[in-house]
């Protein structure tokens, strides 16, 4: 396998797009991006992208050439991929990206993820994301996804002790860091009382607990590390990757608390990489809702069981903090487009590396990230490094 | 759900026959074809299970999707079945008498329904017992 | 001899004051109720409706006595308020208790008596040796317009009684029948609530027939009153059966056990059968019980029942599933505005 580098970034504003239509959104992330790296469209040799449920969301299948054909590349009949893993559909678009290029079958590959989730009404978009749970089984009883990562904080909460101001200071802190975040849906500091007086949407959890309804695409570029320097003088390395699958349906967890999938591929990453938890300088988890980061930090095996809020609540999981957790802002602050999270991960991790991060900045060598699809059925992780 | 792909499921929904691996003795309810230990080794066969149970988890949804909305705020569950299955169910009962560990046994109720005019579906969810 | 083998009932557990209805109309409830003789009334759960009922009702009684659905060779279940039009209630009832496939069933209407001659025609199957059990289910959640006097009273509920003829609770040792073509209550196709015709209600049409059937019965049987420990009529309200039992010279205290209407409401094709259910949850061997039902349009049906040794032997557990009275205690009282909601009068877009 051939080491592998990411060679530009973009990502759209993450937000209510109501200007932007689905195509539109890819096209300016991958715009952005393609422009980062100062490569053509000619040069490109494959396209991922990571898309949820644009059937559902804008009626529309077939994403990946539509994509290559609204990006101006399908004159040049580049092979274009769609790849979906519900909420980790942009993680594993990455991943597939990176393969392609690690096996030698490609060279300059964009992985690119997209979702247009505000031209569908509220009940529509519950719905639509409630297929990433077992329709047939959870879906059917009601299931919401705000309701399935309650029925983890409920568990939690009883067992761990955690308290309902330790989870708010989840939400509290990726405000405080998507403040800083220019892209990020939200830019205003909350408190724990904004978190503790929301309105309540599915018992612990309140509306501050969750992740709001975003458009936003982001695409990078990936190419082999042996030609990074053709395009960038800032390479970031890809030093391990880590994917695992679960139970699609929270009933058959072994544990209710603990996304299995996140430990194995945590741990996946971790060997491929060859580093250690405390050579990690960040790590952008999937915090859906704010008991969903609390899980992934003990989960990815950065403190035990049940120690996750006490972290939060003594600020280790700020920027300047031992372990900071989403300096972006998370999925809390910057937004939830599905399908581009896990893009957007990896955005922020390059920007990060490369030193780019201003205002959020953190002086480190190398970053995490970590993407959820559904409850934890599908878990995507990578590590990077500077070179 | 369409008219098939529900009548499908229906004796499962409706007398919760679930399935039940020989081989290691595992119960599934949900229904599984494969047993997820034993694999191609488990011998699969039907299991009706008794409808007793207990609350693992549980939620309060007060924000849910169209389809389930006249019910809103509603008990959203996790079942452990005495079998040791767990499932996922409404769970009818008052929002704030809810406990996890609570003794739960079946009812037979609407499920669903495919707007006025379509097909209603029935099944099994739960109540305190 | 043909009889019933068990029985079961079911109420949902929400309950609206008459009061709380009067209120809502301006209405001077504490009067209405006097009047009716009904203070109460069971609604359904936003996700219950007469097969649900019909189901739990059908499941209680079977949880009572251990009997193979397989024998089960006839479902009929009564009902004004059958969800579909078309696609029968009794066959869900069928699948959800493990009849279902060598069995038969349909639905049937006739107003408040449908449950009734669903065991009449249980009753025939079994004498004609056509079948071993025939389950007869009387439910409804029934229908009263808004303001409308029917809306004090229409409720939900039902009850299922396994007719057979091996070792019955109760023995049926007779039934007879009163019919005539009366207009006093009906619902049109495609309509969401019956009309009626007011106190035309009355004597032309529920007193003539029970009194009818009632008659009939005590002639052919060569019985009277006193004969009974327990009489059971159709309760529209609390009033009009006490008032044909009187006619009859039936005793408030004959009528107690079974008059379930004060605090359910009349549960319409169930009204009779959940009496004869509160009857059944407290009767002795050897007690002998007199119902007749009433359905508008119009006609009697009228049962005279011994009850049997069986009731309280091994085979038959009368605590396996909740008494009447139990099902009445369990209860949640809501406002006019739940209510609503919970019947469907708060209309939504699709």
């Amino acid at each position: 396998m051939r080491e592998v580098a990411v060679i530009g970034v973009g990502c759209t504003k993450f937000g209510e797009k109501w200007e932007s239509s689905f195509r539109n959104l890819f096209v300016e992330a991958g715009a952005l991006a393609l422009e980062d790296a100062n490569i053509s469209g000619e040069q490109i040799d494959e396209i991922f992208v990571g898309n949820m449920s644009a059937g559902r969301f804008v009626e529309q299948e077939h994403i990946g050439a539509l994509i290559a054909d609204y990006a101006g590349l399908a004159t040049n009949n580049i092979p274009a991929t769609r790849v979906e893993a519900a909420c980790a559909s942009g993680g594993l678009s990455f991943k597939q990206a990176y393969t392609a290029v690690a096996s030698g079958m490609s060279d300059i590959v964009v992985a690119a993820g997209v979702e247009k989730m505000t031209d569908v009404g509220t009940e529509v978009t519950t719905d639509v994301l409630a297929a990433a749970a077992d329709r047939e089984w959870e879906g059917i009883a009601g299931v919401t996804f705000p309701g399935l990562y309650a029925m983890i904080a409920t568990d939690y909460m009883n067992r761990y002790g955690l308290t309902r101001e330790q989870l708010a200071q989840v939400a509290v802190k990726n405000h405080e860091n998507g403040a800083k975040n220019p892209n990020a849906q939200f830019r205003k500091p909350i408190t724990l009382d904004t978190v503790l007086n929301s309105t309540l949407v599915a018992d612990p959890l309140r509306l501050f607990d969750c992740s709001p309804v975003t458009d936003g695409a982001a695409a990078v570029i990936l190419a082999p590390l042996e030609r990074a320097r053709e395009f960038t003088d800032t390479p970031v390395k890809v030093l391990g990757c880590g994917q695992a699958s679960s139970s699609i349906a929270l009933h058959d967890r072994k544990d209710i608390c603990t996304l299995d999938a996140t430990v194995a591929a945590g741990n996946r990453a971790f060997q491929m990489a060859g580093v250690e938890r405390k050579d990690i300088g960040f790590v952008e988890v999937h915090d859906c809702f704010t008991i969903a980061e609390i899980c992934a930090i003990e989960d990815l095996g950065f403190c035990k069981k049940g120690e996750a809020g006490k972290l939060t609540e003594d600020g280790q999981t700020a920027i300047g903090g031992k372990i900071p957790i989403n300096p972006s802002g998370g999925l809390k602050a910057c937004g939830h487009p599905v399908g581009a999270t896990g893009v957007k991960q990896v955005y922020e991790t390059v920007k990060q590396l490369r030193g780019d991060a201003k205002g959020r900045q953190i002086d480190t060598e190398i970053g995490m990230t970590h993407n959820v699809g559904g409850t934890g059925a599908t878990v995507v992780c990578h590590i990077f490094g500077r070179v | 759900m369409s008219v098939a792909r529900f009548w499908r499921k229906q004796q499962n929904r409706y007398n919760l026959i679930g399935t039940h691996c020989t081989t290691c003795g595992k119960y599934f309810y949900p229904p599984r074809a494969f047993c997820p230990d034993c694999r191609r080794d488990g011998k699969i066969v039907d299991h009706q299970f008794k409808g007793t149970g207990k609350v693992v988890t549980y939620s309060i949804i007060r924000s849910s999707s169209g389809d389930f909305k006249l019910l809103t705020p509603y008990v959203l569950a996790i079942i452990e079945l005495d079998e040791g299955s767990r499932l996922t169910t409404h769970l009818i009962c008052d929002i704030d008498k809810v406990k996890i560990g609570m003794p739960v046994k079946r009812v037979f109720r609407k499920l669903g329904e495919e707007g006025s005019s379509g097909a209603i579906h029935y099944g099994t969810k739960f109540v305190p017992a | 001899m043909v009889g019933i083998i068990s029985y079961g009932a079911y109420i949902p557990r929400y309950r609206i004051k008459v009061e709380e209805i009067a209120r809502v109309w301006g209405a001077n409830g504490t009067e209405i109720s006097r009047g009716l003789g009904v203070y109460e009334k069971a609604l359904p759960d936003m996700d219950e409706d007469t097969i649900t009922i019909s189901v739990e009702a059908a499941r209680a009684a079977m949880a009572r006595r251990k009997i193979d659905p397989v024998e089960i060779g006839a479902i009929y279940v009564g009902s004004e308020s059958h969800p579909y039009a078309v696609k029968p209630s009794a066959v869900t009832v069928g699948e959800a208790i493990g009849a279902t496939p060598v069995m038969t069933a349909a639905d049937y209407e006739f107003a408040c008596k449908a449950g009734t001659a669903a065991i009449q025609t249980s009753m025939g199957l079994v004498k004609s040796d056509m079948v071993t059990y025939s389950v007869a289910i009387g439910a409804d959640v029934a229908q009263g317009e808004p303001g409308d006097a029917l809306e004090y009273t229409a409720a939900a509920g039902g009850a299922a009684m396994i007719i057979g003829n091996k070792d019955p609770i109760a023995e049926i040792n007779h039934t007879c029948s009163f019919t005539t073509d009366t207009p006093d209550f009906w619902r049109r196709e495609n309509k969401p609530y019956p009309r009626h015709g007011g106190r035309f209600t009355g004597e032309p049409a529920y007193f003539k027939h029970v009194i009818g059937a009632s008659k009939m019965m005590l002639e052919k049987m060569g019985t009277k009153p006193s004969d009974y420990n327990y009489a059971v009529f159709h309760q529209p309200n609390g009033k009009f059966p006490v008032q044909a039992a009187s006619m009859l010279g039936f005793t408030k205290d004959q009528l107690k056990a079974g008059l379930a209407v004060t605090y359910l409401g009349n549960t319409y094709s169930g009204a009779s059968m959940v009496g004869l259910s509160a009857v059944l949850d407290v009767a002795k061997p050897g007690e002998r019980i007199f119902m007749t039902s009433y359905g508008s349009g119009s006609g009697s049906d009228s049962f005279d029942l011994t009850v049997t040794d069986v009731i309280d032997s091994d085979v038959f557990d009368r605590n396996a599933a909740p008494t009447v009275s139990a099902l009445l205690a369990d209860k949640k009282l809501v406002d006019y505005a739940v209510y609503a909601k919970h019947k469907g009068k708060v209309v939504m877009m699709e």
